[in-house]
């Protein structure tokens, strides 16, 4: 058939034509660059911002606790022996045993004047477990498990608390994630255009490729690879910009009393999925953005 | 080998381009495909190069029948075929010799089959000394002859050629005309569209006349007889 036989060894031909592109517009890649680097940066303060509430939530969540009553008649030996029966239970994540003179003697420390209940009898009070969960939106079925038990009289539990958490964390998970999404599609479009603007440069090369006889493939690769490439460095200077930012707010959040209640994550704690995040947005949006505009410029 | 039958060709507008054309050009032919303006010669190339697809009849061309191939194959189809146009169609911003690898590149050639293969397919057309100049540094037939030879670089079968001298002097097309009828002679079969009767009648050549979508001679006394 007159035709050379040839095999794709070209890697490095392509890789050189995706750098080609990006220095022929200098300039609207170094501005792609900058305007993903915005939108990055702004997608992983979200995503630091949804991480540290969780951890909050969590928190919070932890000092939540289930405090499960034992009959009055069993011994200290019978309730403690209760306390495996607890354990067994999946959302179960700590059940503490606290005994009636214990509870007794917490209960006076409490008090503003404790002299007022120095002859109560221990015998008022019972027997208790302290029950941390692992997840405070199963509270509801963990109570009534842990009401099944025998020997548990009473579960005191705060439903409406966790109930609340629960929703504090849905909405932020949604809200957050729909910023994300729009900032990711706008990021995408960025780097569409500017991969557009090297096609139409390129158009005539394109249509002479696809007449001597290139695939749809070997014509996409250095433009994939153009926007690969814009989509990283961007990943990777919005994740420097992003670290040393929270690096610093923490610092500042630190010195003020008011903001004491809270609790932020050191970025290190993060680092694993933070790099995730971009590196994944980062190609994502290269990747994407750069094969939705050469669709239409293959079509010869 | 191309194989036209029956071919019909109605743009989505309505105009009936090409009306029941059969057509046979065996390998190694030298063929001229003349005609005026509009009477279907261009729809013949692009049905030929796969950019159209007949809306009924059969278009083979290399054993793919271009009526019913699939987008994926059209590239390799490409490859047994060369291509030269009016407007040269180089890139400007390559030199002689990257114009003419770039053919190569584009379907994955190695490096060292390009090293060998672009040079000598340079000296054929006599550019031997010229492949560092850039395009815009060469006059219209030598641009041509760098068009010629990106055609050739990957040794197809059959070059088609639309209108290869419409932008060329006199001189520099009998020479262009001659350097084709060179590049039949070593087997390739070549099918040149034109519209220039008097360089037609210098070369004894088979000419197929064609107007209004239909074919109105096909012979081989060299004679372009349709008068405009």
């Amino acid at each position: 058939m007159g035709i050379i036989s040839m095999k794709n060894k070209n890697i490095g031909y392509l890789v050189k034509e995706g750098i080609r592109g990006i220095f022929l517009h200098g300039f609207m890649s170094f501005a792609a660059i900058c305007v993903t680097v915005a939108c990055l940066i702004i997608v992983g303060s979200f995503s630091l911002i949804m991480q540290n509430l969780n951890h909050m939530v969590l928190e919070l969540e932890q000092q939540n606790q289930v405090l499960v009553y034992i009959d009055e008649s069993y011994t200290e030996a019978e309730a403690k022996s209760v306390g495996s029966e607890i354990n067994l239970i999946p959302n179960v994540s700590k059940a503490e045993f606290v005994s009636k003179e214990q509870a007794l003697s917490n209960f006076v420390e409490e008090q503003e004047d404790p002299t007022m209940f120095a002859g109560l009898a221990s015998d008022t009070l019972r027997h208790r477990f302290v029950v941390t969960l692992q997840n405070s939106e199963q509270m509801e079925k963990t109570v009534k498990d842990l009401e099944a038990i025998q020997g548990v009289s009473k579960v005191n539990a705060h439903l409406e608390i966790a109930n609340g958490f629960t929703t504090i964390r849905n909405v932020l998970q949604l809200v957050s994630t729909a910023i994300i999404v729009v900032l990711l599609v706008v990021s995408l479009f960025i780097i569409a255009n500017t991969v557009k603007l090297s096609l139409y440069d390129r158009k005539d090369e394109i249509a002479i490729m696809k007449m001597v006889g290139a695939t749809n493939g070997f014509i996409r690769v250095p433009f994939v690879i153009q926007g690969a490439i814009i989509g990283v460095v961007s990943a990777a200077v919005a994740f420097f910009i992003e670290w040393g930012l929270y690096d610093a707010l923490i610092v500042k959040i630190a010195q003020i009393d008011t903001l004491q209640l809270f609790t932020f994550m050191p970025f290190g704690d993060v680092l694993g999925v933070m790099v995730a995040v971009y590196a994944a947005a980062g190609l994502f949006v290269g990747i994407f953005g750069s094969l939705m505009s050469i669709r239409k410029f293959l079509d010869v | 080998m191309i194989e036209l039958t029956d071919v019909v060709k109605v743009y989505p507008n309505g105009t009936r381009a090409l009306d029941g054309v059969s057509l046979h050009i065996d390998d190694g032919e030298f063929v001229f495909l003349v005609g005026p303006s509009g009477s279907g010669k261009s729809t013949i190339i692009k049905l030929l190069t796969a950019e159209l697809r007949p809306t009924s009849g059969s278009v083979l061309v290399n054993d793919f029948e271009l009526g019913t191939i699939k987008k994926s194959e059209v590239p390799y189809m490409r490859r047994t075929i060369g291509v030269v146009f009016q407007d040269f169609r180089l890139i400007l911003n390559k030199t002689v010799y990257d114009n003419v690898a770039f053919a190569m590149r584009v379907i994955g050639a190695s490096e060292a089959d390009i090293r060998k293969r672009v040079p000598y397919v340079l000296d054929l057309v006599g550019l031997g000394l010229k492949s560092r100049r850039l395009p815009d540094e060469l006059s219209g037939g030598e641009q041509q002859r760098v068009a010629i030879a990106r055609a050739l670089v990957n040794n197809p079968t059959m070059i088609i050629a639309d209108e290869p001298t419409g932008n060329l002097d006199p001189a520099r097309s009998l020479e262009i005309m001659m350097l084709l009828e060179q590049i039949n002679a070593l087997g390739t079969t070549l099918v040149v569209v034109t519209h220039e009767r008097e360089l037609v009648n210098r070369f004894t050549k088979r000419v197929v006349a064609i107007n209004e979508g239909k074919i109105i001679s096909d012979g081989m006394d060299g004679y372009y007889q349709y008068e405009e």
